[in-house]
């Protein structure tokens, strides 16, 4: 049987030719610390994904399928290569370590995606909204909020 | 002036005893009955040492010890001295509907914070269900001033996930390249525009926009449409170049130089331009790169960070161009490039039209190809196979996929992930303006009022990409 191989401890996979990094919780900090000594030291972008209906996605065997995923671009800019970290984040504890400390770039898509997904960033400065108003109620982005008949939400509406 | 936690509740809670007392304090106004409720800039007194570090210390890679130290300065204000403003979202230098509550001691901008969200409209969601097929119609009027650049990433990462990214027939490759060049020049040319307005050099307005113009009607002539073209989708492009094309494209690189010379002669050397830009804005290497930086604002620091060029994509690495770099980070290195950026795109476009090849300008792939227009008067089964494509659209392979490239502003990407069925499971647009926003705290600091202005516009952000 083949060994899913790994970097730093965390399993490695291809998808159509772009390597991805699958970290627990625990590691995704480290791992992303081990990465930007190595030279990726720009975080692109980040994003979350919510896999409510698609739970049996292809994963390397080790990991255990979560609700919902965070899902970094790392890029290096010294030797022109990407990779991908994708993190396993709980329903019932939607919590991941924030990598504002290490590159401050994200700051704002995890605000997006804590908007869009309600997953909180531990270490976040400013943990607020920033795409939908303030008093919105609910994650847009998740896929079991309802679309086509929501309740107008804006103060004004009610006046 | 750096507190600890305990003092921020503290305050905060004398706050409310003097609300209830009908007193009004300093910045009462601002909380709680607006929308934006917690999107406030706290007074100084009542920022945090942490969140302090956050807004100097952790970008400009200080420790927190240092950060506190800066900001406990003696020269540093008292907070009766200071005045936070908002600018916009209603404000015309502010492209569109980004608002800056900006911390003012006089003249000064202390501390600066972007607020976005005013055009969201929740395109991600959006993409979610439309196939992959209309998925372009809606990814074309995220950052509209680069709409060809958004088809192309979209329509590059579901290629990949279908397998048939190397497939692509030469001449649609060739097509993309001329397209999303001839929109670098066309948002360039708009930049030029509301770059020149918003420093009072008002007659430039209206030049950018008569060159811009001019590229657009090469748009309009291929694509059909002046903006929101959906003309590059999976497979290759929508349509031929028509008969004529190559008049059209050189008749363009013969209009425009003598246009850029004039530029050159309004703005760049121009004494009053240079005060104005000069040493505005600067930002460093390492902060650039730290906030997610890219395109002209990375390039203007001194990086050379082309994707083009680094990560060659298309057939980019067919051509030769330069990558345009500055020296200071300031508002001037960032308009330096675009103009010399529109040169050097035409400089593409050039080598384009001679080296166009001949051939399909879509993939002759029937899973995502529908028949030409003409079989489908003969045969039943092309009917059937052109109903099938338009309404239940493609399926395409599950995973998931991350493109980047280089738009007028910088990396857009597009990730999507797939479950197999029409519809893009999840789809995310990495909008360039949407992180060099982040930027702007840090060109603002110490900078005056006026500066901020030429700021926002050296950024090029676009609200429609940056909100989605």
């Amino acid at each position: 049987m083949d060994e899913t191989p790994q970097i730093h401890g965390c399993p490695v996979s291809d998808s159509h030719g772009q390597e991805v990094i699958h970290p627990s919780r625990e590691q995704y900090l480290d791992v992303a610390k081990a990465l930007a000594d190595e030279g990726y030291t720009l975080a692109v972008d980040l994003c979350g994904v919510d896999y409510l209906s698609h739970m049996g996605r292809p994963l390397p065997s080790d990991i255990v399928p979560e609700r919902f995923e965070v899902v970094v671009q790392l890029l290096d800019i010294g030797n022109r290569r990407r990779t991908r970290l994708r993190v396993q984040v709980p329903e019932n504890d939607p919590v991941v370590a924030s990598l504002f400390d290490l590159h401050p770039g994200t700051e704002a898509p995890e605000r997006e995606t804590y908007d869009m997904f309600g997953i909180e960033f531990e270490g976040h400065p400013d943990l607020t909204r920033i795409l939908m108003p303030e008093d919105w109620e609910g994650h847009p982005l998740r896929k079991d909020y309802e679309i086509g008949s929501i309740p107008v939400q804006f103060k004004e509406a009610n006046a | 002036m750096a507190t600890t936690e305990e003092e921020l509740i503290e305050s905060v809670e004398g706050d409310a005893e003097r609300d209830r007392r009908g007193e009004d304090s300093s910045y009462a106004v601002f909380i709680p009955n607006t929308h934006e409720g917690a999107q406030l800039l706290k007074p100084r007194s009542q920022t945090t040492a942490r969140e302090l570090m956050r807004e100097v210390g952790s970008v400009l890679r200080m420790s927190e010890a240092e950060a506190a130290k800066l900001g406990d300065l003696p020269d540093d204000p008292e907070e009766d001295q200071t005045m936070i403003i908002n600018m916009g979202p209603q404000h015309p230098s502010t492209h569109g509907v980004l608002r800056l509550m900006l911390e003012m001691q006089g003249e000064e901008v202390l501390r600066c914070k972007p607020i976005i969200g005013y055009l969201h409209t929740g395109m991600e969601k959006t993409a979610e269900s439309l196939t992959y097929m209309q998925g372009s119609t809606n990814v074309t009027r995220m950052d509209y001033l680069s709409p060809l650049n958004n088809e192309l990433v979209f329509s590059m990462a579901t290629e990949k996930l279908l397998g048939i990214d190397q497939d692509i027939p030469d001449r649609a490759v060739w097509i993309r390249m001329l397209m999303s060049e001839m929109n670098r020049m066309a948002s360039h040319l708009l930049f030029m525009a509301t770059n020149g307005m918003d420093l009072g050099a008002v007659s430039m307005m209206i030049y950018g926009w008569r060159e811009r113009e001019e590229v657009l009607r090469f748009f309009q002539e291929v694509t059909g449409l002046r903006m929101n073209h959906n003309y590059i989708r999976p497979g290759g492009v929508a349509a031929d170049l028509p008969a004529g094309w190559r008049d059209g494209v050189l008749r363009l690189l013969d209009i425009i130089p003598p246009r850029l010379d004039e530029y050159d002669i309004l703005m760049t050397g121009q004494p009053i331009w240079r005060e104005r830009l000069q040493g505005v804005g600067v930002i460093t290497p390492s902060e650039a790169l730290a906030l997610g930086a890219t395109g002209p604002i990375v390039r203007s620091t001194g990086v050379p960070w082309d994707l083009r060029r680094d990560m060659p994509y298309l057939e980019y690495e067919q051509l030769e161009f330069d990558v345009i770099v500055g020296s200071y980070g300031d508002a001037f290195d960032r308009y330096a490039i675009r103009l010399a950026e529109i040169r050097e795109s035409m400089k593409i476009v050039r080598q384009i039209v001679e080296l166009m090849p001949e051939g399909d300008y879509r993939i002759q792939d029937k899973k995502v190809t529908p028949p030409p227009r003409a079989r489908i008067d003969e045969s039943m089964e092309a009917l059937i196979h052109h109903f099938k494509i338009f309404t239940e659209g493609f399926k395409v392979p599950e995973g998931e996929v991350y493109v980047g490239l280089e738009s007028p502003r910088g990396e857009i990407g597009c990730y999507i992930a797939s479950d197999g069925s029409p519809n893009p499971y999840r789809m995310h647009m990495r909008d360039a303006s949407f992180t060099n926003i982040q930027c702007l705290p840090h060109m603002m600091r110490g900078g005056l009022v006026a500066d901020a202005v030429a700021v926002i516009s050296s950024v090029d952000p676009v609200l429609g990409g940056v909100d989605r």
